[in-house]
């Protein structure tokens, strides 16, 4: 053991560099080339603001996946919890202190650019929950104990979440932390029951939204009751997507977006922009694209060794898969609007760091799925 | 290692669960593409027109009317291109700045600018203002010159209506202008086809036809942003213009008849007696229908509304006067066909006659002698027609009266000013005025004074019938789809078989019982205008190519009283409102008639000398155009 542990630290810069998971790495540099065309598009054909500032963090947050790859796999999970608490420390700092906008609390200001601690907790959770059950005995993972503590670790960051409000990101937080308790062998009967708790529950849960959580429900129910108000995003979104037919209205064609007929067409509904010029063949290009990246960070996961290592890729590539189905759930008029970024296509920088980061641990895992932890 | 075991086992766990997971994947994944499929290749088609409908706006443009010509052709109403002045306040840079220049360059009132600025708040900044609605060549010049300096105006060139013609056919035409929001309503295709800045008839046939002259918008169709903001222009598809209506007026006549009456208050109406068409009809004053194109000026308007000749009535289907003598013909007709008179009967006339104490006197106070029929006629002997009408009775006059159009309408229901005029009977008077018929009113009647109210057109119309043989015409004033020529109408009367084109049918339209006593009539009007002391002697054509025959008649306006009569006044010496109304009805050429006219000059005095002498001056050309007039034989179809 002792012995693995130094010869893995032996591994020279080249041959991290020759580790590296070039699948991956291509896959994510196509979808980000492609990003800044669709971004340069929603600018209306020309480089402006949000093509700059796209480009910008594409190329400060691309090397640093690549510096946190080279960190060995083992440091990460030393610092999984630290991680964690950090993230939650920043999540109670932006309660306090955050910066206010539309009605939100979520982000603090760095200077250089604003920050949404919120997004990085989809890692940080994944971190803390992959090393939490990487350590634990199998046999306790279903002890009253263990479940309060892995249940605390996933309700702490989302009651500061929710509380911002974000009803979007807390749904994604808990997802992503659900999914290493089902990865991590917790009994199956629980989840059903869960699962039929929250059923039964809703009534009450929707009783506690707020009224305009409310009125998106009922909006995503019926887009046509109030078509120029609530329903109107919905209802244009489906027209870009519709409209755009089997080739698409091509590359800067799009009559939706260009004439401004579609809200948030830099964030969230920034697929739909892409599917109306691109259509349904460039639609499913993308798909194709998302889930080769997923394939790979699984596969990556089903060669490590280490179990944490096995755990975070498993459970990072469920969450990309969850971020990529609700939002486009969302702008194709499967689920009531929630504000959920597409991975690294959106315009966001948190978003986007948190993506990159968690890309970089899954090329860590890459160079090292040798490395056994203890 | 001490828990290898363990750790194989739950890697064990992971990854079965994580196969179960990886299944779910793939499965959401079909989903979402299965979405996707439904939305974009599914219902591809109803997510395009929906996203057409979002971008695709449509602007309506003001339809252009359709032509009125007159028999020949000539455009009587028709368009016009109009420079306007628009402003786009999105595009100004100084607004205040803009308006300056253009109230230096344009003489604005501040009224105007004022409105300007109140639009401005009201618009949205990318919809167009506009300054001027009819700029002048000058002014459009100037604007231009200056463009450079004037940014965000617009310059446009546009259509309008126009009338080349002016003041010639106001009465018949009517005008159009803004509609009010009330005639929006009430009609649906302008409803339908309304924009703003659209004219529409306020009066006469523009009125009357405007479902005809309408026009189809024309439609402009732009690509919008979300907002409505214009971005780029589509499509521009044409409206179609309003039908073309063609009249049977003839313009050089019409203009004459202007230019007869010019400063006078009265009527020219002009008529083809065998097909009824209508050659001219001119109310004096007249005034100028492009006034109002634009919103006429407080100034103009109380001009038109205060002068004493009132050119906003249109005299010739809503002027009701007394025929005066004009109606002798009709008396003298009614008496021959009743058989109350013969051509021998004579009467002594004194100068007056006395009846139950009551005098009624002629026109001549040393009287007429005896006079027979057609000396009465040609002389217009009151006394005579006093006792023939005696002898008649007001009924059977009635008769013969209505039957040659008096007390109805003569164009039917194409100008709702159009007035019915009166001939009375001893019903008419119990049911209206509640009490019995006198017989001195018998004798006024007979003289074309007392109740009796006619339009010049009535008077026309009676003189045509009376010219064509006694038929009856139906008077138009359109060009209808199926029109009679001349030749057909004037053949089918003499033949006897009338054949209406609208009904297709073979009509009595016979008007007499015995044809001879129309000629009877004929001569006798013959005689008054071209035998010695016939009233309308002086007036007389003796070329048989022009040579007319009429009547004359001099309609009071009040009584006469004794010392009036005594006293004898030269027409200068009454005042205006007591003068007589002139009249004159005549049709020519004597043989071989063609045309009925009817001139009346409002306090002209009498008829033989403010009357007669115009339609001598007018039956010459009218005569003259009869040829041209027949060779326009190349009816165009037009339905309306």
């Amino acid at each position: 053991m002792f012995q693995h542990d130094r010869l893995n630290n032996d591994i020279t810069l080249f041959q991290k560099i020759k580790n590296l998971d070039y699948i991956l790495l291509i896959s994510v540099i196509l979808l980000s080339v492609l990003s800044v065309f669709v971004m340069y598009s929603t600018d209306g054909g020309e480089i402006l603001f949000h093509t700059k500032n796209h480009f910008v963090k594409l190329a400060v947050f691309f090397p640093l996946m690549i510096f946190v790859a080279f960190f060995n796999i083992k440091f990460w999970h030393n610092f999984s919890y630290i991680i964690y608490f950090i993230v939650i420390l920043l999540l109670i700092y932006v309660s306090f202190f955050g910066i206010k906008s539309s009605g939100s609390q979520r982000w603090m200001d760095l200077y250089l650019f604003v920050l949404q601690p919120s997004e990085l907790m989809k890692i940080a959770i994944i971190m803390c929950l992959a090393k939490y059950f990487h350590r634990i005995k199998i046999e306790n993972v279903n002890s009253f104990t263990s479940i309060t503590i892995v249940l605390s670790i996933i309700i702490i960051p989302i009651i500061f979440v929710i509380s911002q409000p974000d009803l979007g990101t807390s749904i994604l937080i808990a997802l992503s932390g659900l999914i290493i308790l089902w990865l991590g062998g917790m009994k199956i009967k629980y989840f059903i029951y869960s699962f039929i708790t929250f059923l039964i529950s809703l009534p009450f849960i929707i009783s506690f939204l707020k009224p305009y959580q409310k009125l998106r429900i009922l909006t995503f129910l019926d887009p046509d009751r109030d078509p120029l108000g609530a329903g109107y995003q919905i209802i244009q979104s489906k027209i870009a997507i519709g409209s755009g037919g089997l080739n698409g209205k091509g590359f800067l064609k799009g009559t939706q977006s260009y004439l401004d007929f579609l809200p948030e067409k830099h964030t969230d509904f920034i697929f739909t922009l892409f599917s109306e010029e691109f259509g349904f063949i460039g639609s499913v290009g993308l798909l194709i694209l998302y889930s080769i990246i997923i394939f790979r960070i699984v596969r990556i996961g089903a060669i490590s060794r280490s179990n944490f290592a096995r755990l975070f890729c498993f459970g990072y590539a469920f969450a990309i898969f969850i971020y990529i189905v609700v939002n486009l759930s969302m702008v194709l008029g499967l689920l009531p609007i929630v504000g959920s970024p597409l991975p690294i296509m959106s315009y966001g920088g948190s978003s986007m760091l948190a993506t990159m980061i968690g890309f970089g641990i899954v090329l860590s895992a890459k160079i090292n799925h040798k490395q056994i932890i203890a | 290692m001490i828990n290898s075991n363990s750790g194989i086992r739950k890697t064990d766990v992971i990854n079965r669960r994580m196969f179960i997971i990886g299944a779910a994947k793939v499965v959401v994944f079909v989903g979402i593409v299965a979405r996707l499929f439904s939305l974009q290749i599914n219902e591809n088609k109803k997510y395009l027109t929906l996203s057409d409908k979002n971008r695709i706006r449509e602007w309506k443009l003001p339809p252009t009317r359709g032509n009125i010509v007159d028999y020949f052709g000539n455009v009587i109403a028709g368009n016009l291109k109009v420079y306007q002045l628009h402003i786009i306040p999105e595009q100004v840079e100084n607004f205040n700045y803009l308006l300056v220049r253009l109230k230096n360059l344009l003489n604005l009132s501040d009224k105007r600018i004022a409105r300007i600025n109140k639009l401005k708040a009201e618009l949205k900044p990318w919809d167009s203002i506009i300054v001027s609605e009819n700029l002048s060549w000058s002014q459009f010049v100037k604007i231009n010159n200056y463009l450079y300096d004037l940014v965000g105006v617009k310059p446009v060139m546009t259509i309008s209506r126009n009338y080349p013609f002016n003041d010639v056919y106001t009465h018949v035409l009517g005008y159009v202008s803004q509609p009010n929001e009330q005639e929006i309503l009430e009609n649906e295709i302008i409803q339908e086809r309304f924009v703003p800045g659209m004219k529409i008839g306020k009066l006469g046939l523009e009125k009357r036809l405007e479902n005809h002259l309408i026009g189809t918008n024309a439609i402009q169709r732009y690509e919008v942003n979300a907002y409505g903001k214009r971005i780029n222009q589509l499509e521009h598809q044409k409206g179609e213009q309003g039908s073309k209506i063609r009249l049977t007026v003839d313009t050089e006549i019409q203009k004459a008849c202007g230019k007869l009456l010019n400063e006078k208050a009265g009527s020219i109406s002009v008529m083809d007696i065998y097909t009824g068409d209508v050659i001219a009809m001119y109310s004096s004053p007249s005034y100028n229908p492009n006034l109002f194109l634009f919103g006429i000026s407080q100034d103009e308007w109380q001009l038109i509304r205060n002068n004493p000749l009132k050119p906003l009535i249109n005299k010739t289907l809503s002027g009701l006067y007394s025929p005066g003598s004009t109606i002798k013909p009709i008396v003298a007709l009614s008496a021959l066909e009743n058989k109350v008179i013969d051509t021998k009967f004579k009467v002594k006339c004194t100068g007056k006659m006395e009846l139950y104490g009551q005098t009624f006197h002629c026109w001549k106070e040393k009287g007429h002698g005896w006079v027979s029929l057609k000396n009465a006629m040609k002389q217009s002997c009151d006394t005579y027609f006093y006792e023939v009408a005696r002898l008649l009775g007001v009924d059977r006059l009635n008769i013969t009266a209505e039957k040659f159009g008096l007390g109805k309408k003569v164009l039917g229901d194409y100008f709702d000013n159009e007035k019915k005029g009166l001939f009375p009977n001893t019903k008419w008077k119990k049911n209206n005025l509640g009490k019995g018929w006198v017989l001195g009113e018998t004798l006024i009647t007979g003289i074309g004074q007392g109740y009796t109210q006619t339009t010049p057109l009535q008077l026309c119309m009676m003189t045509a019938q009376i010219a064509n043989g006694g038929f009856a015409v139906k008077p138009k004033i359109i060009v209808d789809s199926n029109p009679i020529s001349y030749e057909d109408a004037k053949q089918s009367m003499e033949s006897g078989l009338l054949f209406d084109t609208n009904s297709a049918e073979l009509l009595d339209k016979k008007l007499f019982i015995n044809q001879r006593n129309i000629k009877i009539v004929q001569e006798a009007m013959f005689a008054s205008t071209n035998e010695r002391f016939g009233t309308s002697y002086k007036s007389r054509i003796d070329d048989p190519k022009y040579q007319f025959a009429g009547k004359t008649g001099t309609a009071q306006v009040k009584r006469i009283s004794k010392r009036e009569r005594e006293l004898d006044l030269e027409l200068e010496q009454i005042p205006y409102k007591d003068r007589d109304h002139a009249l004159y009805v005549a049709y020519g050429p004597y043989v071989n008639p063609r045309y009925a006219l009817s001139i009346i000059v409002e306090h002209g005095g009498s008829g033989s000398k403010a009357a007669a002498p115009i339609a001598k001056k007018l039956f010459k050309l009218i005569i003259d155009r009869h040829d041209l007039r027949n060779k326009q034989s190349n009816f165009e179809r037009i339905t309306v």
